[in-house]
């Protein structure tokens, strides 16, 4: 390649609202019923239903907003966006072109370069199209509309991102930011959290932009990164030829790491956008917004540092804690409960994390209860649990939420901290490893760590370690 | 009339709107459509500098639902006017993506 390229990139980001129910009617959201259990005549586009904007939905929108330096808009409205496909029952979708209810924010991200502002576009509300299923049987596809009308938002970005770790690193945050918020789960694989990439390319220093292509199908990071990757290079080949790029959309498939083009030329992508009739304009007030903004929880970068100061926690170790709302709400539940936010800390840090590679889970996927983390750590520092038994007890409060009391009184594993059985099971290790005894005398400290293990085989690991190390050194010394 | 539509906008009207148009709807509907934007130029006339424009017809705002689940299932009577169901969904012609 003789030239020099760079990459323009900029995204539209579609979130699946965590409300109840769906934007304009009042059946359920919940992911997974049988198909079409969660629907009515609204959300099915039977004609003469009446839409009825869900209150939730602006105000997470809102809050969305304000959390990315967005200006509210004040007076917002609905516009139909007309398009024929069976997923979407009345033959458009209600989504917002003219006045949606975010414009002119940004979000920081880190790059190697030092903070970088990505600017915000707009945000807009808009409703989930239904489900198509392929028949594979019949030369058919069967429609479900229990996702027809989920309350989505879409966050488009200015073109303000150069390569894959940027995208990566502005998604982490929106991700965050919403997830801060409660406004969503954003999970990429259960497709709450959508992104497609507009990306162009140019010669280094050019002023203008190049033709853009829009890329759909992108459901993991790792996806979105090939897929930057693939249509730079297929773009630029594109280039090298003396060819045009063609301004289409292309669908990525991450088998192949490949994309093709979606939609044929004849196909034209004329929404003839309208106000909707149906729903009246939404004015949010001044209360209505100073409302909102004084619900605004703390969000990550406020928490870092909080961590840092007031639990004395090391920078990488708050970073990974707050680096997930769920990871972060664990922390701070548990920590209050125990009172040892750094014990709480390592735990996380461990344990839950070696677990949760283990069992390849996000830590938002994590569903035990800190109140049971906390009482396995206090079940510890009583020395009613020694180590290895707070790692099996651990296990289980991981996977199934247990009990650490109640395990702990299930399956004996309580440690011995009885004295005399003890000394008992130490006088006996003793008596049966006369060459370690002669080793540890001989200042070979080691030896006392082989005897400890002795005499935790005999408890059968339930020996209180502190104790046994005690008792040794008694006996070894006197 | 003052405004002409050509035959070309009306074929790509017609598409937009899945409309089958034989040769004499295509002329028929090209006339109205040069009425309608007549009628149009004619509000055009009105001086409207200062006039929030109107996207309802009531002057009204801020009409909520809470969000409050109330719909329960009831998949039988809201398929029943489907022209094919199978396994709990309508059944439409394959789509391909």
């Amino acid at each position: 390649m003789s030239k020099q390229y760079e990459t323009v990139i900029g995204l539209e980001v579609h979130v699946e609202l965590a409300t109840k129910t769906k934007i304009f009617c009042a059946c359920s959201t919940e992911f997974g019923g049988a198909p079409n259990t969660h629907v009515c005549p609204v959300c099915m586009g039977m004609p003469g239903a009446l839409p009825v904007l869900n209150k939730k939905v602006v105000e997470y929108a809102v809050a969305v907003g304000l959390a990315t330096n967005c200006t509210i808009t004040r007076h917002c409205k609905f516009d139909r966006k007309n398009y024929f496909y069976p997923d979407n029952p009345q033959n458009y979708q209600i989504s917002q072109l003219y006045a949606p209810v975010c414009r002119n924010g940004f979000v920081e991200i880190e790059t190697p370069g030092g903070s970088k502002k990505i600017g915000i576009h707009e945000i807009h509300m808009e409703e989930d199209a239904g489900k198509l299923i392929h028949d594979q049987w019949e030369d058919c596809s069967l429609v479900d509309y229990n996702r027809s009308g989920v309350p989505l938002i879409e966050i488009v970005s200015e073109p303000d991102m150069g390569n894959a770790q940027e995208v990566m690193a502005y998604l982490e945050k929106l991700r965050l930011l919403i997830q801060y918020l409660g406004a969503s789960d954003c999970k990429l694989q259960e497709g709450s959290m959508r992104a497609d990439v507009n990306l162009s390319v140019r010669e280094a220093g050019s002023g203008s932009l190049g033709t853009r292509t829009e890329m759909k199908n992108l459901n993991s990071f790792k996806a979105i990164a090939r897929a930057i990757e693939g249509e730079r290079a297929r773009q630029i080949e594109l280039l090298e030829e003396g060819k045009d790029v063609v301004q289409e959309t292309r669908r990525w498939d991450d088998n192949k790491e490949y994309s093709y083009a979606m939609r044929s030329k004849e196909d034209a992508q004329d929404y003839r956008y309208f106000p909707d009739p149906d729903l009246v304009p939404v004015d949010i007030s001044e209360e209505w917004l100073q409302e909102i903004r004084d619900r605004q929880p703390e969000f990550c970068t406020e928490k870092l540092a909080r961590y840092k100061k007031e639990f004395d926690i090391p920078d990488y170790d708050a970073r990974i804690l707050t680096g997930s709302k769920r990871l972060a709400d664990l922390f701070e539940a548990a920590a209050a409960i125990c009172g040892k936010p750094k014990k709480v800390s390592n735990w996380l840090m461990g344990e839950t994390m070696r677990l949760l590679k283990e069992e390849g889970m996000e830590p938002e996927d994590l569903s035990f209860s800190p109140k049971h983390l906390a009482a396995l750590i206090d079940l510890v520092d009583s020395g009613t649990i020694n180590g290895t038994a707070a790692k099996e007890v651990f296990e289980h409060i991981f996977r199934e939420d247990k009990d650490p009391e109640k395990y702990v009184e299930e399956k004996g594993l309580k440690a011995v901290s009885d004295e005399g059985a003890l000394r008992e099971a130490v006088s006996r290790a003793i008596a049966a490893n006369p060459k370690s005894v002669e080793d540890y005398r001989s200042g070979k400290g080691k030896a006392l760590g082989f005897l400890v293990g002795q005499v935790m085989k005999a408890m059968e690991g339930k020996a209180n370690p502190a104790l046994v190390n005690r008792i040794l050194k008694d006996f070894l010394e006197s | 009339m003052a405004n002409k539509i050509s035959k070309e906008t009306i074929e790509y009207v017609g598409i937009l709107a899945k409309l089958e148009l034989g040769e004499e709807e295509k002329e028929q509907a090209g006339r109205d459509m040069e009425r309608m934007l007549d009628y149009i130029d004619k509000l055009n006339e009105l001086d409207t500098d200062g006039v929030e424009p109107m996207s309802h017809v009531f002057a009204m705002s801020n009409v909520f639902r809470e969000d409050r689940v109330e719909n329960g299932d009831n998949r039988e009577a809201l398929l029943a006017g489907g022209p094919k169901v199978k396994e709990g969904s309508f059944q439409v012609p394959k789509t391909v993506e």
